[in-house]
C-alpha cells in the first residue's frame, strides 16, 4: 500500500528482515574471515564471539553440536575462517553468524598434514606396541634432545636431580621449532645412538601452538625415533597436544616434567624398599634359625639322647625276646617233623612185604628170578624157588595148575 | 686374580630381590642361607652407599668437527 507508512511492531520489523536474509543466497552459507574478540563459551556449551577487521564487527554464534568439531581452542586474537549463515534473531534484533566450521587461519594445511602422515606412518608400523622397548628401571645416563634455554629443559633437570641423582644428564641442544629444527631434533637421536651415548632419550619441549610444536610432527623425527635402539621418551607440549612423536615413541609423557617423573624411580621410594629389604633378609634368616634350634632341640629331647642306658636296654630285651621265640619256634617245628616221620614209617612198616610174608604168604619165583604169579606159567616138572618168611624152599611142579 | 665384575644398580637391585624371596622360602638348606643372606647384606650395603653418595652430574654435549662428542658442563640458562 503505497502513501502512508504501515506501523508495524518491533517484531514485526524483524521478521520481516530476517525472511530477506534467509532468501539470499549469500547470507545462507559464506566464510567470514577475521579476528576473535569477545570470546565465551557458557555452561550450556554454546560459543559466542566476534569477529572483527578492524572496520567492523560481526557478531557469532557456534552452537555446542557444531562446537563439537573443533579441533583447536579458539581465542581473542586468532585469525580464523568462520564458516555458516548469517541471519537475524528478532527477539534482540541483532544479526549475527550461526557458525557451524571454525578453523585457524593456515592452521587448517597443518591438520590436514598431520592426519594424513598419522595415517601412513600408522600404515607402515611405526606405532606398533610391538616395536617399542621397555624403559630401563634404573638409567646411568639419560640424553636430554630439547632446547638448551627454556622452562622445559630447567622443569626436567629439576625433577631429575630430585628423584634420582645417580643418573648421568646429558643436554644435546637443538632447537625445538623453526626452519630445520626437526632435522636438529632428528640428528641429534640418530648421534646419540652413533655414539651411544645414554641408555635412556627424552625429547621434548614446553607448550605451544600447532605451528610451534611442529618440528615433532615431522616424517625425519618420526622415522630417527623408531630407528632408535635407545628407548625414548616423548615430552611434548601440555596435556592435550599429541603429536606423531608422541605416536612413535616407546613411552609418551604428557609434559617434559612428566617425562622426568617416569624415566626416574624415587630415590626416596628405592630407599624405602631396601630398608624393607633389610628387614626381610633379617626375618627370612632369623625364621630359618630358629626352625633349626627347634629341630636340634627336639633331637637332643629325645629317649636315644637323655637316658641312652634305658634306650638300649630296652633295645636288648626286645633282641632277646625275639631270639627266644625264634628258638621256640625252631623246636617245634623239628618234633613236628619228627613225629610225622614217625608215622610214616609205622605206615610204611605195616607194608611191609616181610610181615606180609610172617602170615604165611611166599613169593614165587623161576628159576631166572621172575615172578610166578599164574599157574600158567608153571610147566609141570620146571624148578622154581618159594621164599618163605625165614628162608627158600626149592620146589619143581607135579601137575598142571588148575 | 681376575676380579668380579661388579653389578651395576639394577643388576644389584634385582639380585636382591632374588635372595630375598629365596630366603623367605625356608627351605634352603642352613649353609646356602647362610651364604644366601651374606651376600643380600653385601649387596644392600653397596645399593644404599650408592644412593647416598649419588651426585648427579649435567653436561652439554654436542659433536665436534669430526663427529666426535665434545662434552662440557652445562650451564642452566634461565
Amino acid at each position: 500500500m503505497r502513501g502512508e507508512p504501515s506501523v508495524l511492531t518491533p517484531s514485526q520489523v524483524g521478521q520481516y528482515i530476517k525472511s530477506f536474509m534467509d532468501r539470499d543466497r549469500v547470507l545462507s552459507g559464506l566464510l567470514v574471515r577475521g579476528e576473535i574478540s569477545n570470546y565465551k563459551m557458557y555452561p550450556s556449551g554454546h560459543h559466542y564471539f566476534t569477529l572483527k577487521d578492524g572496520e567492523g564487527a560481526l557478531r557469532c554464534v557456534m552452537f555446542r553440536g557444531d562446537a563439537a568439531s573443533l579441533r583447536f581452542r579458539p581465542q581473542n586474537g586468532m585469525q580464523v575462517i568462520a564458516a555458516g549463515r548469517v541471519t537475524v534473531f528478532p527477539r534482540d534484533g541483532q544479526y549475527q553468524l550461526y557458525c557451524v566450521r571454525l578453523t585457524p587461519e593456515g592452521a587448517g594445511d597443518l591438520h590436514v598434514a598431520f592426519e594424513q602422515l598419522k595415517e601412513k606412518l600408522l600404515r607402515e608400523g611405526l606405532f606398533d606396541q610391538s616395536h617399542k622397548k621397555p624403559i630401563p628401571r634404573f638409567p646411568r645416563t639419560i640424553a636430554l634432545v630439547t632446547s638448551p634455554a627454556g622452562a622445559a629443559v630447567r622443569d626436567m633437570l629439576r625433577i631429575l636431580g630430585a628423584r634420582w641423582p645417580m643418573a648421568q644428564i646429558k643436554v644435546l641442544p637443538v632447537r625445538v621449532q623453526g626452519e630445520g629444527a626437526a632435522d636438529e631434533i632428528a640428528a641429534a637421536i640418530r648421534w646419540a645412538n652413533w655414539k651411544q651415548v645414554a641408555d635412556l632419550i627424552i625429547t621434548g619441549r614446553g607448550g605451544g601452538s600447532m605451528e610451534d610444536l611442529w618440528a615433532f610432527n615431522e616424517e625425519t623425527v618420526a622415522r630417527a625415533i623408531y630407528d632408535s635402539e635407545i628407548p625414548v621418551i616423548s615430552a611434548v607440549g601440555h596435556e592435550p597436544d599429541v603429536t606423531i612423536a608422541d605416536f612413535v615413541a616407546d613411552l609418551r609423557a604428557a609434559t617434559p616434567s612428566n617425562a622426568a617423573e617416569l624415566a626416574v624411580p624415587d630415590q626416596n621410594e628405592v630407599w624405602s624398599a631396601l630398608l624393607h629389604d633389610r628387614e626381610r633378609l633379617r626375618g627370612g634368616m632369623v625364621y630359618r634359625l630358629s626352625q633349626c634350634r627347634r629341630r636340634l632341640d627336639r633331637a637332643a629331647k629325645s629317649r636315644a639322647m637323655t637316658e641312652p642306658a634305658a634306650y638300649f636296654q630296652n633295645k636288648r630285651l626286645l633282641l632277646d625276646y625275639q631270639s627266644r621265640r625264634l628258638v621256640h619256634g625252631l623246636d617245634r617245628t623239628v618234633s613236628a617233623q619228627k613225629e610225622r616221620l614217625a608215622r610214616l614209617a609205622a605206615s610204611l612198616d605195616a607194608m611191609s612185604p616181610l610181615k606180609v610174608l610172617g602170615r604165611g604168604y611166599a613169593i614165587a619165583r623161576k628159576e631166572n628170578g621172575t615172578i610166578l604169579s599164574s599157574v600158567k606159567d608153571a610147566a609141570p616138572g620146571e624148578p622154581f624157588t618159594l621164599r618163605l618168611s625165614d628162608g627158600t624152599l626149592n620146589c619143581r611142579t607135579e601137575e598142571g595148575g588148575t | 686374580m681376575a676380579t668380579k665384575k661388579k653389578l651395576d644398580f639394577e643388576g644389584s637391585m634385582a639380585r636382591l630381590e632374588e635372595i630375598v624371596s629365596l630366603l623367605e622360602r625356608g627351605d634352603a638348606p642352613l649353609e646356602q642361607a647362610m651364604t644366601l643372606f651374606e651376600e643380600g647384606a653385601k649387596l644392600l650395603r653397596e645399593c644404599t652407599s650408592q644412593l647416598d653418595q649419588a651426585e648427579q652430574k649435567v653436561t652439554l654435549l654436542t659433536a665436534g668437527e669430526d663427529g666426535q662428542p665434545v662434552e662440557e658442563p652445562f650451564q642452566g640458562e634461565s
